[in-house]
């Protein structure tokens, strides 16, 4: 058997949506890909638009790192709205 | 100097103690903080993701678990496949080739799940062909009838659902996820099973009695599709710890019991045990056990149709060899002609 590549499939559910990763499938080329994964993901209308993508390209986070990746993000809580007291009386802010 | 007695056991101890120091200095230490890490997740009832850390044995319970679902849903399309051209109207045929393509659909969600732990496509499918992986028991039945289909997308379907529908909380997110898939589309599987019977249920005498039929010989081998007992469940206990299984084989097993008996009242068809009755004090239904002896007997390679069914899909792979190879060599092509442009 002919060895296929592995393509990560996303499909946007309806307009307005985002694409979101929904499984993935082995196909030789982009066109067969994108073909298969109609058949296989929107059988019963469940998208509008499918991305197909080489699992080879996706370049991901390593889940051992998770702490010091996303660290520098913990101690910045100035980021939120909340941690600003408004005075009394101000409206609409 | 003669020794004392038993001195040189005692050295032998020393001895066995050196050699065990000097091993485990050389031992891979587990790696706690992932154990842990794993542990919580579990406690908390979260998902573990592909590249998460994971003991060695949960990826291999859950290769063998999700492998053996994908070849069932695979090896699955051969006995409703049969019944394709002989469906007896256009609107039962084109529910039919639906139904199949489902299965074969659900076959490709799951071996992508098992993918993302690390295995082969290519290795599970020669897995498959070589038995070193299983799949369902059930699908070594033959489908002598049409009333078969209905049957299968009604009992086996029913007990399928049972089965899956708790794996739409397995910790292991990938598996879940597709299941959530799987049993979205299966609900139409046991109603179009179900609403065929009924058809025939009210037909002509033969048609009812081509009903009937198929229940008798259907009920037990769906029985035993929730495996064996669980006093020899080997993989149980650990799987449910795991929050990969959350209920036992006899406990699903009575939960679809006790679904299906008023079904077959609407049917008007009757379910072939005479010790198939309520149990006040239990809340449950009494029912006879399906043959263990005949579920690991065909599990083993010996039911009516393992040979045909492994036959035909080695035939499917080499003789639909040419179309991944012609697909592969059109990919090549395009590439080299995309660079030369480039």
């Amino acid at each position: 058997m002919t060895k296929n590549p592995l393509w990560e499939v996303f499909v946007r559910p309806r307009r307005g949506l985002s694409h979101s990763h929904v499984g993935s499938l082995h196909a030789a080329d982009a066109q067969l890909a994108l073909r298969n994964a109609r058949d296989l993901y929107t059988r019963r209308e469940e998208g509008v638009s499918i991305w197909v993508v080489p699992a080879a390209d996706i370049t991901a986070s390593s889940p051992q790192e998770k702490d010091a990746f996303f660290d520098p993000a913990a101690d910045k809580i100035y980021r939120h709205p909340t941690f600003y007291e408004m005075p009394e009386g101000a409206e609409h802010i | 100097m003669p020794e004392e007695p038993g001195a040189q056991s005692l050295l032998d101890q020393v001895a066995e103690a050196e050699r065990q120091l000097i091993e485990a200095a050389g031992r891979e230490r587990p790696d706690a903080e992932a154990e842990a890490y794993f542990d919580a997740v579990i406690a908390a009832d979260q998902k573990i993701e592909p590249r998460d850390a994971m003991p060695e044995a949960y990826r291999k319970t859950l290769i063998r678990q999700i492998a053996q679902h994908a070849h069932s849903e695979i090896i699955g399309m051969q006995p409703e496949g049969n019944w394709i051209t002989r469906a007896p109207s256009l609107a039962r045929k084109a529910i039919l080739l639906a139904k199949v393509q489902d299965e074969a659909g659900h076959g490709l969600y799951l071996y992508a799940a098992a993918e993302t732990l690390g295995i082969d496509r290519e290795e599970l499918y020669a897995q498959l062909l070589s038995g070193r992986q299983k799949y369902s028991s059930i699908f070594n039945y033959p489908t002598v009838t049409w009333a078969d289909v209905g049957v299968i997308g009604w009992l086996v379907d029913g007990a399928a659902i049972v089965n899956q529908v708790p794996l739409c909380r397995c910790s292991y997110g990938p598996y879940a996820r597709a299941m959530i898939r799987v049993c979205k589309e299966e609900s139409f599987h046991q109603r179009q099973g179900f609403q065929s019977l009924y058809v025939l249920a009210r037909g002509t005498e033969k048609q009812r009695a081509m009903a009937q039929d198929a229940i008798d010989r259907w009920w037990y081998p769906s029985l035993a599709m929730f495996g064996p007992p669980d006093a020899d469940s080997k993989h149980t206990a650990q799987s449910m710890e795991w929050k990969i299984k959350r209920y036992s084989n006899d406990e699903l097993r009575q939960k679809f019991v006790d679904m299906t008996v008023q079904q077959a009242e609407v049917l008007g068809l009757t379910l072939p045990d005479e010790n198939l009755r309520w149990n006040e004090e239990r809340g449950h239904y009494d029912y006879t056990q399906p043959d263990y002896d005949e579920l690991m007997r065909v599990i083993k390679g010996d039911g009516p149709c393992n040979r045909q069914r492994m036959a035909n899909r080695r035939e499917a792979v080499e003789s639909g060899a040419w179309v991944s190879e012609a697909a592969a060599a059109y990919a090549a092509k395009q590439n080299v002609r995309q660079e030369a442009m480039a």
